[in-house]
């Protein structure tokens, strides 16, 4: 099995909207509901370790621990325009299923998905 | 070339693809797959002239590249997991044929055409791993550096191992639009020959029409059911049966009713017609209607069929275009619908057709556009299309022709 790492991307931009990048209250109803039912998928499939949505990048502090006294400084660690919204980290046998299970999440989420492999602990 | 020099190349087009795909299955890393069968093939070429050449060649060269794999873990100290096993699991009993689904080259074959490569890498993988083309020869043939290729070849096998892109023919719920996809490479090395064969200077990459030919028929023969490999199939073939008629002495492209048919090949030909009437009779007994290169083959097989171009029964090429919008309603397939119309209807109809379509940044809209306006009398309209087409052609073949038939407009 493999793991892998989903984020949702984002924009800043959105973030402040009304609906938060969606189109109305019944649409981010709707997403939270589809996002909800995923998740219960990918349980009972035995594929979910983790998930969860993020707070703003606003919310952010860097902490730089490499020196002799930790430094912190408030925001993001970069300045991009597009940021990580929400992730899941799954369990999978294979890339395939890992691409499969995006496709469904970016449908229930309504938004573009990265995957990624996490290193193995083999 | 001596029989033994043709033994080794006969081999290494028969057999290349069988080892690195036997050996990336039993090992589980391309890497070791093809520098294990690299390293067969020298060994090869160094023995076969002193020993003579086995009679089994493919096993032969399985074996020895076994060994040499085998040999190459031994030596690594650093080895993960799998190799480990694979080596403790290792036999030297041969690999039981299997049925055609589960040919170890259909895995490599969809393994290097994932669609989470890019397509640049899918294409250079495919003729690298599955294809047995060298390093310096796919780069020569994409006319890029050689340590770009080598980069992109690299990057590919390291993405298929960090992100376990697995080693296996898709699920058959998935299997139509993987197929589409290695298709679509396949169809992407030959056009990348087709469409630059006027160019005299890269005459090497011609020899990607008869590469993709090749592979393609590998797909065929391991697919022998599905319609549009078949239709892939026929349509390179119909098209390469037209090469040294497409192109003139002077380095100019020749129109396909222009062309000298006495000089087409008639043996690509018959083969290219065989498989459309295949899979015409597949169709008409209530199997699944044709996809877009069975279409294109079909289109084809009707131009390929008369001696000469005004004999082309161009009803029949409007109807299967008409099919093909149905398939992929795309302004390309409309402008080449046009074409047809312009032979069925005149140019009239033809451009008022073209003239809905939005291709400005297609060469090939603005010379059919020129052809029409020319054949209309309309030779300021027409020349300044000429102008356009050239500006964006990128064939100096094409360029060649183009600028002939602008500078004929003058003397009309």
């Amino acid at each position: 099995m493999v793991q892998y790492l989903m984020s949702v991307w984002g924009s800043e931009e959105d973030l402040e909207k009304p609906f938060g990048g969606y189109e109305s209250e019944e649409q981010m109803q709707a997403s939270f509901a589809a996002t909800g039912a995923f998740n219960q998928k990918l349980m009972d499939q035995g594929y979910f370790v983790f998930a969860n949505g993020l707070d703003s990048p606003k919310t952010a502090t860097v902490v730089d621990g490499t020196g002799d006294k930790p430094v912190y400084t408030d925001g993001p660690y970069t300045e991009a325009k597009e940021f990580i919204g929400g992730f899941w980290v799954i369990d999978v046998p294979n890339l395939d299923v890992a691409l499969e299970l995006a496709a469904e999440g970016s449908a229930a989420c309504l938004g573009k998905v990265e995957v990624r492999p996490m290193h193995g602990v083999e | 070339m001596t029989d033994v020099d043709e033994a080794i190349t006969r081999a290494h087009h028969e057999e290349w693809a069988r080892v690195v795909a036997s050996l990336t299955r039993r090992f589980g890393d391309l890497d070791i797959a093809e520098d294990a069968a690299a390293e067969a093939f020298a060994v090869a070429v160094e023995r076969w002239p002193l020993d003579g050449v086995p009679p089994n060649p493919g096993a032969w060269l399985t074996t020895t590249a076994n060994r040499r794999a085998i040999d190459r873990i031994r030596r690594e100290s650093k080895r993960d997991d799998k190799q480990k096993e694979a080596v403790a699991m290792h036999d030297d009993t041969p690999h039981e044929p299997l049925g055609a689904i589960e040919d170890d080259r259909l895995r490599l074959l969809f393994t290097c055409c994932h669609p989470a490569l890019a397509p640049e890498a899918r294409i250079a993988l495919t003729l690298r791993m599955v294809g047995g083309l060298t390093v310096p020869e796919i780069a020569k043939a994409f006319l890029v550096q050689e340590t770009t290729m080598g980069q992109r070849i690299t990057r590919a096998k390291n993405k298929i191992k960090a992100a376990h892109i697995p080693y296996r023919v898709p699920e058959a719920a998935d299997l139509p639009e993987r197929v589409s996809g290695v298709l679509a490479v396949l169809f992407l090395v030959f056009n990348e020959g087709y469409l630059s064969s006027g160019d005299h200077e890269n005459a090497v990459r011609s020899d990607l029409t008869l590469e993709a030919i090749r592979l393609t028929r590998l797909v065929r023969a391991l697919l022998p059911d599905d319609g549009e490999v078949a239709g892939l199939l026929a349509l390179m073939l119909l098209i390469e049966a037209r090469r040294t008629a497409r192109v003139s002495a002077t380095g100019e492209l020749v129109r396909l009713d222009e062309q000298d048919r006495g000089s087409w090949d008639l043996a690509l030909i018959a083969e290219g017609h065989a498989l459309v009437r295949e899979r015409l009779a597949v169709v008409a007994n209530g199997g699944p209607g044709p996809g877009r290169y069975q279409i294109l083959a079909a289109i084809n097989a009707v131009h390929t069929s008369v001696r000469d171009a005004r004999d082309t029964d161009w009803s029949q090429i409007v109807a299967l275009y008409d099919q093909m919008i149905r398939v992929d309603a795309s302004p390309i397939v409309r402008l080449n619908r046009a074409i047809a119309v312009a032979e069925l209807d005149g140019p009239e109809v033809a451009l008022a057709e073209i003239d809905r379509l939005d291709l400005d940044d297609y060469h090939a809209f603005h010379a059919t556009r020129a052809d029409l306006l020319r054949r209309l009398g309309r030779s300021g309209e027409s020349r300044a299309a000429y102008d356009r087409a050239i500006e964006l052609a990128e064939n100096a073949a094409e360029v060649a022709l183009l600028t002939r038939r602008r500078d004929q407009l003058g003397r009309i």
